[in-house]
């Protein structure tokens, strides 16, 4: 499971915070700016801010109030645009060179085309470079190329090595036909040679998609974000009304109230820290996805991620490792231990299969030792006899196989099938085993259990889940009796057995219709209806491209249990989100108490009473007050990019704690911040 | 002073006690179970049948608006034309002339709308027949609007995937046949034996001990006190309301009167929970109304109980706390006790007068209806409530990283975008119309209007500022109580808290009531654990936070200028 991952980079790696900077400014651009409305209104009331300064600086009315005083409020709300822009730059730079990184594996490299005549192949390269490859073209790879482009086999076989994607070194294999038939650009041919037809047009891959969601060209607002828009603008606009009304009412107080503190006012209530953080907290989780190395076709779905219900998780190579493994004999009664492990041994011989090996391997481990010898004669598995095993040199034959096909085997040369080791195959069953039943020249010797390994750590994961409140159904291929068995002791909450491709399409379609959102990771083309109908489709890198197009997102390191590891994205990226917006309204308290007091306190001098952090004077205030709003922002970025921690502690009780830390703190840490801000002020004016 | 506390106490504890089984009642009967009222059944159908209505068709949400705001415009024309011709029609012993036509506008839609803010006396402004067949009649519908309309909210948070939400003329009719109706002749029968005037003969008049002859207002009032308080609204009989000697005669009736504008909105709250058999939901809404009722409370009853300050400093002792503006029979507990519940629930009907509360009573009277949502009024309470649960199930859902729903259905873009826009409302509403009355007062003082707003405020400084800002708050909140003091029987008043009425009522009932219907018809999601409880105290909690943060906070630095500057001076 665990992959190196690709370079990661420091939270402000200086290259990236370089750009970022230029990108803080290059973003103050109103037509950019727009999009944010928070962030809109600051720039309004910087601009106005900006007119002040100019106006006191040639006319020399101090009516608005000093030129220092203004000239600092204006630099203020600029840097608070500043750091606004650059959480959103630095988001940017990161995801986008996470991004690069992956693309570098993509450089031009040579294709050797086979030339094409009115639609017929033509048997004749030619070599082209990478970026003049189109959908549909077809090209060779033999042993030692790169691959230039994504694309499905069409003809051969080949072991290709996908470290450059995926970090992971042990080769793999991929052939023409079935769900192993897609390849990724950049990663290199080891043997053999094929014939790859191009399945996408050149700057529309997944990784290019990916690129332009994070660089923001494309990057749509979530259902959520929208939402979330809508109510930080409506907040917005109660402090526009609050800030527009105050002029009558101050002159009905016959209070002078100026425009540096007006703005300052509105600037400070409104919901700067989140709306400059939004599109921030955005990219940075479609970022931790690449850095997962899941390619997310749309940010919605790493939002849908987490909220996602219910995982359908494949039971081998999610829940278990890999195959199943032989882990005892079980010699019928009358017959030597020894003898039977050792005929057990003989039986798997020849067999390659990775239960057939375990075979050998746990007979190894008791100490027998078969070896190949030339006289024996090795049977094959086939579909007909369903069974394989050895014929000795002195005639013995040994077979081994499931017990239907043993015991009619053994009944038809007229001997019994002993009730001891009918018992036997089926306490097995009942324990999750997977029973092999042997026998010798058509008697019975004994029973060889082989047992599903849960991977370690798996029972954490899905109480983790369930206390998220995710319910995790196992798909196997398994029979009932074992599948219910492993899913007890893996801690799945339900299963599907003897699942077939539609088995898990209907059981999506039925989850759905109870209303909830169900994520499924498959490969096969097989997989494509269920991975399109699932709300969040995970399709393997190594799978067909049919099942990449249909899912939502492609886990480059083809790990069934990436489906986890999305879900908690998903679920950080939306808490992210949600606390950062409740510190940022649960600010506003204490910003009231700082500057509201301010605005009235030369004419009504009573409101003393009112400014209980006993700030210096009303100008220090003020200044206090929009210092502390500008420099959250650049505070929180930290938290923005990594996410709040995630605890899967049930709903209520998360929201008791986040709301403890980030509203109780929300209240909190400004009344502190701008007492500090104050009191620095203070020694200076 | 004990004993008054302990009257307050037992005033609470009583209004509960009847609160608290009628929300039963209501919910099995919404349940179509049968109840007590089944004996209204014959009289509802005869009612249907001679409307026309066909008791068994389903409405959408929107029919259900729609049959609601047609309904109300015909009560308003109706309305406005009796009260623009009253001086001569039937019933007028004491031979009161007709309301002028801006008056009779903002009568009319005062009334129309559960709020009762009244610009005239109604011993002066209004005749027996347009106290009884207008006011008291819009009395009871407008009360019934609003709880038919929470009606319609309920079935749509427990009814699965449906547009079907009942009917809306069943709700509006059983609302007063089995609710205002019967309740309402149990209360006009005690105010009636306690001493307030049932008859429909003009003025009395005695000769006093000074020997000056005094005339003495009187007429069929007990029926009309009982619905002004059991249906919220709040409007008098005598232009002092409440304070008034056959309005409210002793201390009997006072804690009836208490009781009645109380128990409605509480036993809605509680119908919720055993309608849609969540009634723990119910206990949290409860205690979260109950929690911002006694912040608010709280600080008005220590500070009438307190006495001013300011008489405190001149050396004179005051054992009975602040009796300015407050009746003998009742004293400052009871009285402070009463504006807080006038004005948390829409009622604003008051027994002391408002303008003389203590600064810290004033805001929290202000607070108390600039939030809106503690009880509230009949209905609308909920429907205001909603409006803030959706917003803090939005927030808290984000908190816990799941796309946040309620009741099984997800809040999205659309129902945000309503309930935002609801709670813009408000303080707008508020906010602006106090700004453009300040702008008017300063910039034109010496306007030609019946009364120049330069002579507008009794009161100048801070004082006049809340005069202003609570008229339109009252009127924004529907809740119909004056902070008295402000020559409002003009033009200016009389148009622009009318709008300000209008806008405040339907808006607020058509919002919430279009998210419910969107979220019925929307796939419900089953709970699971990683599903945010919305019946836990901790998210109670978080829709107090949202209350206080959105909708005390917006009010802040009007607070500032008008009551605290107030508190802070003397």
């Amino acid at each position: 499971m665990s992959k190196h991952r690709k370079k990661s980079y420091s939270l402000f790696d200086p290259a990236l915070v370089n750009t970022a900077l230029r990108q803080s400014f290059v973003k103050l651009n109103p037509q950019l700016m727009v999009k944010n409305p928070v962030m809109f209104t600051v720039e309004i009331g910087c601009f106005v801010m900006l007119l002040v300064v100019l106006y006191t600086a040639f006319t020399g009315d101090r009516s608005q109030g000093s030129l220092g005083y203004n000239l600092a409020v204006f630099i203020i709300l600029l840097l608070t645009l500043l750091f606004a822009n650059f959480a959103e730059a630095i988001a940017e730079a990161r995801g986008k060179a996470q991004a690069d990184s992956l693309r570098k594996t993509r450089q031009d490299t040579p294709a050797k085309l086979l030339t094409m005549l009115d639609g017929r192949i033509e048997n004749q390269i030619e070599l082209v470079s990478s970026s003049r490859l189109q959908l549909n073209d077809r090209f060779v790879c033999e042993a030692g190329d790169t691959i230039p482009m994504d694309g499905e086999i069409m003809e051969g076989i080949a072991t290709i090595d996908e470290s450059a994607i995926t970090g992971e070194s042990a080769p793999v294999i991929r052939e023409a036909g079935g769900d192993k038939s897609s390849v990724t650009g950049g990663t290199k041919v080891l043997s053999d040679r094929i014939i790859v037809r191009v399945t996408t047009q050149p700057g529309e891959t997944f990784l290019d998609k990916m690129i332009s969601l994070v660089e923001g060209a494309n990057r749509q607002k979530t259902p959520n974000e929208i939402a979330l828009t809508i109510l930080l603008a409506s907040f917005t606009i109660v402090f526009i009304i609050v800030c527009v009304t105050l002029k009558p009412f101050a002159d009905y107080a016959q209070t002078p109230v100026t425009i540096a503190a007006f703005i300052s006012l509105f600037v400070c209530l409104i919901p700067t820290t989140i709306g400059g953080l939004l599109s921030a907290i955005g990219i940075a989780g479609m970022d931790r996805a690449l850095r997962a190395n899941v390619i997310a076709k749309s940010g919605k779905a790493v939002e849908t991620a987490g909220d996602v219900d219910t995982l359908l998780l494949d039971k081998t190579g999610t829940i278990t490792i890999g195959n199943r493994k032989a882990t005892n004999f079980y010699a019928m009664d009358g017959v030597d231990e020894k003898t039977f492990i050792k005929i057990a041994a003989l039986s798997s011989l020849a067999d390659d299969t990775p239960e057939g090996k375990s075979i050998i391997e746990l007979a190894g481990q008791i100490g027998v030792n078969m070896r190949r010898e030339a006289e024996m004669e090795f049977i094959g598995f086939t579909a007909e006899t369903r069974s394989s095993g050895v014929n000795l040199s002195d005639g013995t034959q040994i077979r081994k196989g499931a017990e239907d096909s043993i015991r009619s085997k053994v009944e038809r040369a007229g001997n019994q099938f002993p009730k001891s080791v009918q018992n036997r195959v089926k306490s097995i069953a009942e324990n999750g085993g997977t029973p092999l039943v042997v026998a010798a020249n058509n008697t019975i010797k004994g029973v060889i259990e082989l047992q599903d390994i849960i991977k370690p750590g798996m029972q954490d994961r899905f109480e983790r889940l369930r206390k998220m409140g995710v319910k995790t159904v196992m798909v196997t291929g398994d029979n009932p009796l074992t599948a219910k068995y492993i899913a007890n002791k893996a801690g799945v909450d339900d299963f599907i057995a003897e699942a077939k491709p539609e088995d898990k399409m209907n059981y999506i379609r039925q989850e759905q219709n109870k209303g909830k959102l169900v994520a499924m990771m498959g490969d096969g083309t097989n997989d494509a209806p269920a991975l399109a109908q699932a709300d969040v489709g995970v399709a393997m890198n190594s799978g067909t491209q049919a099942a990449k197009e249909a899912g939502n997102m492609v886990d480059l390191d083809n790990d069934p249990t990436k489906l986890i590891e999305v879900v908690e994205i998903g679920k950080q990226l939306l808490i992210t989100r949600g606390t950062l917006t409740t510190f940022s309204i649960a600010n506003d308290v204490a910003k009231y108490f700082a500057i509201v007091p301010a605005l009235f306190i030369a004419s009504i001098p009573s409101l003393q009473g009112l400014n209980i952090m006993n700030l210096k004077s009303p100008e220090s205030a003020i200044l206090s007050a929009i210092i502390f709003n500008a420099i959250i922002i650049p505070i929180l970025i930290p938290l923005a990019l990594r996410g709040v921690a995630y605890k899967p502690i049930g709903a209520s009780a998360l929201l008791r704690r986040n709301l403890l830390i980030y509203g109780m703190g929300g209240i909190i840490v400004p009344f502190i911040g701008i007492k500090l801000i104050d009191l620095l002020i203070g020694l200076f004016i | 002073m004990n004993k008054e506390i302990l009257g307050v106490l037992l005033t609470f504890g009583f209004s509960l006690l009847i609160a608290i089984p009628l929300g039963k009642t209501i919910a099995r009967w919404l349940n179509g179970e049968k109840t007590i009222w089944n004996f209204m059944a014959p009289l509802e159908r005869f009612i249907y049948k001679v409307c026309g209505i066909n008791p068994a068709e389903e409405m959408t949400w929107q029919q259900h608006m729609k049959a609601l705001l047609t309904i109300n415009l015909i009560w308003f024309v109706y309305a406005f034309v009796l009260l623009i011709s009253q001086g001569s029609l039937l019933l007028n012993p004491d031979g009161n002339p007709s309301q002028s036509p801006d008056l009779a506008f903002n009568t009319a839609i005062s009334f129309l709308v559960n709020c009762n803010l009244q610009h005239y006396s109604g011993e002066s402004g209004l005749t027996y027949l347009t106290q009884v067949f207008v006011i008291a009649f819009l009395q009871f519908v407008s009360a019934a609007t609003g709880i038919a309309a929470v009606f319609v909210l309920f079935k749509a948070l427990r009814d699965k995937v449906t547009d079907h939400l009942g009917n809306y003329w069943v709700f509006f009719t059983q609302s007063i046949t089995r609710i205002l109706l019967p309740i309402s002749l149990v209360i006009a029968t005690l105010l009636a034996f306690n001493g307030t005037p049932t008859s429909f003969e003009g003025k009395d008049s005695y000769l006093s001990l000074q020997g000056d002859t005094v005339q003495v207002a009187r007429g069929p009032a007990a029926g009309m006190i009982a619905i002004k308080h059991l249906g919220t609204n709040g409007g008098g009989w005598f232009g002092v309301n409440s304070a008034h000697p056959l309005e409210n005669p002793n201390y009997f009736t006072n804690t009836v009167e208490l009781i009645a504008q109380v128990i409605v909105p509480i036993a809605l709250v509680f119908a919720f929970g055993f309608y849609l058999k969540r009634r723990k939901l119910s206990t949290v809404i409860f205690a979260v109304m109950t929690l911002g009722f006694l912040s608010l409370l709280l600080p008005a009853m220590v500070s009438e109980l307190g006495g001013n300050p300011a008489i405190e400093k001149l050396g004179i002792a005051q054992t009975t706390g602040a009796m300015e503006g407050k009746e003998q029979r009742f004293g400052p507990a009871i009285s402070s006790y009463w504006s807080i519940v006038t004005t948390i629930i829409s009622t604003g009907s008051v027994n002391s007068m408002h303008d003389s509360s203590m600064p810290l009573s004033g805001a929290m009277l202000l607070l108390g209806m600039m939030t809106n949502a503690f009880y509230g009024g009949c209905g609308v309470g909920i429907l205001n409530f909603f409006i803030y649960l959706i917003i803090a199930v939005f927030i808290s859902g984000l908190m816990v990283g799941r796309t946040p729903e309620f009741l099984g259905r997800k809040i999205e873009a659309r129902e945000m975008k309503i309930a935002s826009m609801i709670a813009i409302l408000h303080p707008l509403l508020i906010l602006a119309g106090t700004a453009l009355s300040s702008w008017v007062l300063v910039h034109h003082p010496e306007a030609d209007w019946a009364v120049k707003p330069g002579n507008w405020l009794n009161n100048p400084g801070a004082h006049g500022f809340s005069e202003m800002l609570y008229e339109y708050t009252s009127a924004a909140a529907n809740n119909g109580s004056g902070f008295e003091g402000l020559g409002d029987n003009n033009l200016f008043w009389n148009i622009s808290t009318g709008f300000v009425l209008i806008l405040s009522r339907f808006l607020p009932i058509i919002g919430p009531i279009a998210i419910a219907g969107l979220l019925a018809k929307k796939k419900y999601i089953p709970e699971s654990a990683g599903t945010l409880r919305s019946d836990s105290y901790t998210f109670g909690l978080m829709i107090f936070a949202v209350i206080v943060i959105l909708a005390a906070l917006a009010f802040f630095p009007a607070l500032t200028l008008g009551p605290l500057a107030e508190y802070f001076s003397i």
